[in-house]
């Protein structure tokens, strides 16, 4: 085992976590910025397969992203040592606060500072999901999708698990009744 | 045993989200509200405290909720649970990538994950707005709530900055000054 490497990536990855905000895609950069640039552990062509990857295995894309290009560079270890490094820094920060958030609550002006902060989360949410349509594959069966897992949960009060699965499920049947239509 | 509770809870969570970022409040949500976790006004200002802390939402969340519910231990156990599911899988696909990635079924699940994230956000933003809007369940009165026209102003005016790309805390910022001064003069 070689623990000046095991090292180094824990030190990456720590300070990716320690410093992007939002998570998720405003973490590629920076990924691609410390590991293939400066360490050279991982090529462009990586980085590509990691958002791909990313992309269709669940959990966040942070997480993915620090246990691949750990794998890569120092197998199981090194992908223990790039995860453990990409989570502290949020881990203790977010510790930290919620012991003070309480506190923080009970005084008039922050009550209403949230007040406000609530309505501006409201907008925030609106745009992740107007990116996230932009993103979504277009065509019918697609909006049907999204129509009846929004149904779903809100009218008939599904749930989310059962939702996800019943999706999935949905989105696997007519690809293969497409690819078989398609074969004939 | 409330640490296996939150263990398993955020496994689940971590295992059943595709895509980052607010893909995983839909199932937060859900999960955190039924077990009667945190209030609803809670989550919210906690989506806002995650968007101006550094680190993936997902982890702060889990971090944030395991210490409500737990302390440290329990936020320990939170977080440990939504990491685990991706650190497994992903240590199974790099083996065999190639595969995975040309796999049919793998494919076509992820054309029914996709828009069925868009759905459940869709949802998700339905269930913040009543918390916003109408906190105390649907009356009248919320038309003579003078709180009401101020949580719309301030909606409106942010949801116009975040399309003109405007970043999130600057966007958090305001609104919390906008909440402030509206709170002393109404």
């Amino acid at each position: 085992m070689n623990f000046r490497k095991l090292f180094s990536l824990f030190c990456v990855f720590f300070r990716i976590g320690a410093f992007t905000f939002g998570g998720g895609y405003a973490m590629i950069p920076l990924i691609q910025k410390e590991t293939v640039e400066k360490k050279k552990w991982i090529t462009d062509d990586d980085i590509l397969e990691i958002v791909a990857i990313a992309e269709s295995t669940p959990g966040p894309i942070a997480i993915n992203a620090a246990t691949f290009v750990g794998y890569r560079v120092a197998g199981f270890w090194g992908a223990l040592v790039g995860t453990l490094g990409m989570v502290l820094p949020s881990f203790t920060i977010i510790l930290l606060i919620s012991y003070v958030l309480r506190e923080f609550l009970q005084i008039e002006a922050v009550q209403f500072a949230f007040n406000g902060i609530r309505a501006g989360v409201l907008a925030l949410i609106l745009k992740a999901l107007w990116n996230m349509c932009k993103k979504a594959p277009k065509g019918i069966l697609s909006y049907c999708i999204m129509a009846g897992a929004f149904l779903l949960t809100v009218v008939f009060n599904w749930n989310i698990l059962y939702v996800i699965i019943a999706c999935a499920l949905a989105g696997l049947i007519s690809s293969l009744i497409i690819a078989r239509r398609a074969g004939k | 045993m409330i640490f296996l509770e939150l263990f398993w809870t955020f496994f689940k969570i971590g295992a059943f989200t595709f895509g980052g970022g607010y893909a995983m409040l839909p199932l937060i949500q859900e999960a955190v509200l039924t077990k009667g976790w945190a209030e609803p006004e809670a989550l919210i200002n906690f989506i806002a405290v995650s968007e101006s802390t550094p680190g993936p939402f997902a982890i702060n969340m889990a971090t944030y909720i395991g210490a409500e519910v737990g302390g440290v231990f329990g936020s320990v156990c939170a977080t440990l649970g939504v990491v685990m599911p991706s650190f497994i899988v992903i240590l199974l696909v790099a083996r065999f990538f190639e595969k995975f990635k040309e796999s049919r079924i793998v494919k076509g699940c992820m054309s029914g994950l996709k828009p069925a994230v868009v759905g459940l956000i869709g949802a998700a933003l339905l269930s913040v707005a009543v918390t916003v809007f109408i906190p105390e369940g649907f009356t009248l009165s919320i038309f003579t709530d003078p709180q009401t026209y101020l949580s719309l102003a301030i909606f409106g005016v942010s949801a116009f900055l975040a399309f003109r790309k405007i970043h999130p805390i600057a966007i958090i910022c305001l609104s919390a000054a906008l909440g402030i001064l509206g709170g002393y003069v109404l």
